[in-house]
């Protein structure tokens, strides 16, 4: 809901990232666990970078699942819903080992 | 036109196993990933930045709560959706509290000054935050927007603030203010199934205020069921059934924010 924000954030730290360069990709990865419509965070960035410095800038998505360990049998469980219970025993005593992630990861520049 | 591409296995993979590791290998510049239709073979290098997206966001919620630290103010974090009765929670809130520690509060709304008025005549200090820039506003609070209200608080004189966050159950819990504590009103009327679809939001709170239980006698409202889908998303919150409406459940309530207000 809040992808426009999201998108603002992703080009700050693009152009802090680039200085005089130009950037010609940008790769973020996002965990399950937030709440990001990767098409709604694509159209988001086309719209903030068009007629920008940044336009044409690609925005490539990388999803990371949410991953839980859980921690009285030791079995590690990938979610496909977010309900925190052991596949295995259903224990609550979980662990989430990935799924949050929210980082611009890399960018690919050329010199001017 | 930006362009963007998605993988081509989906929406969903792992890394180092579908996925091609050579698209990520900072040698390899030529990407055969993607339209690079346009672009000539000129020098084009990949660094990697793994800087979180919220860290502009995180920088200023830690200044925050160093200022909070400065001054000796615990602050509690309130979301909730629209209408499950978070201002009516806090004036009841306000009127148990005032006179038994110095509490605050930061009201954030997407517009009106409404619900910062009906938290006048308590004796709390309160101040108002406006997300709306006209028409449409942001649907939660960030660090720089509490930051800027913070500016009207006496944080000196204060023990105790509350943010009232726009009412959103999505939005407001991606976002840290600087809080200590997370905690979210949920009204019986809204059903047992929203902790399973926003479990974003259930996830990040220390403590649910389940409100307005006075109604369960004319609802289908199955709250064993309720309570069962938090646990399963959230088994650590603190649940308090409460009716800001009949005053029931506030004295826990009250409890729990003093002991926020005096843990360290």
């Amino acid at each position: 809901m809040h992808e426009l924000s999201l998108c603002e954030a992703i080009a700050a730290t693009v152009t802090k990232h680039a200085g005089e360069r130009s950037a010609s990709c940008v790769v973020v990865r996002i965990g399950h666990f937030r709440q990001v419509v990767p098409d709604a965070l694509s159209f988001c960035w086309t719209m903030l970078t068009d007629g920008t410095d940044l336009e044409g800038c690609e925005l490539e998505i990388e999803q990371v699942p949410a991953v839980i360990r859980c921690a009285t049998c030791g079995t590690e469980t990938t979610l496909d819903v977010p309900l925190m219970l052991c596949g295995s025993c259903e224990g609550d005593d979980v662990t989430l080992l990935s799924g949050e992630e929210f980082l611009v990861v890399s960018l690919d520049l050329s010199e001017v | 036109m930006g362009r963007f591409h998605r993988h081509p296995d989906g929406t969903s993979h792992e890394h180092g196993s579908d996925h091609n590791p050579e698209d990520h290998n900072p040698e390899n510049q030529d990407h055969e990933v993607g339209d690079h239709s346009g672009y000539t073979a000129t020098s084009t290098s990949r660094i990697a930045v793994l800087e979180d997206i919220f860290s502009e966001n995180d920088r200023v919620a830690e200044e925050n709560r160093r200022d909070f630290t400065t001054h000796g103010v615990r602050t509690v974090n309130l979301m909730s959706s629209p209408g499950a009765g978070k201002t009516t929670l806090l004036t009841r809130t306000l009127a148990v509290l005032a006179g038994r520690t110095r509490i605050g509060v930061l009201e954030g709304d997407i517009a009106t000054s409404i619900d910062a008025d009906r938290l006048e005549g308590f004796g709390a200090a309160v101040a108002l935050v406006n997300t709306s820039k006209g028409f449409g506003g942001e649907c939660h609070l960030d660090a720089v927007m509490v930051r800027s209200g913070l500016q009207r608080l006496p944080l000196a004189d204060l023990d105790l603030l509350i943010i009232e966050n726009v009412g959103n159950l999505v939005c407001p819990a991606e976002f840290s203010v600087g809080e200590h504590a997370k905690a979210m009103v949920y009204a019986v009327t809204e059903g047992e199934e929203k902790p399973l679809k926003y479990p974003v939001m259930f996830r990040a709170v220390d403590a649910v205020v389940v409100n307005k239980i006075d109604l369960l006698p004319h609802l289908d409202f199955d709250l064993a069921l309720f309570l069962r889908n938090l646990h399963d998303v959230n088994p650590r919150a603190r649940v308090i059934q409460a009716s800001a409406r009949t005053g029931a459940g506030i004295d826990e309530w009250c409890a729990w924010l003093l002991g926020q207000a005096t843990s360290t």
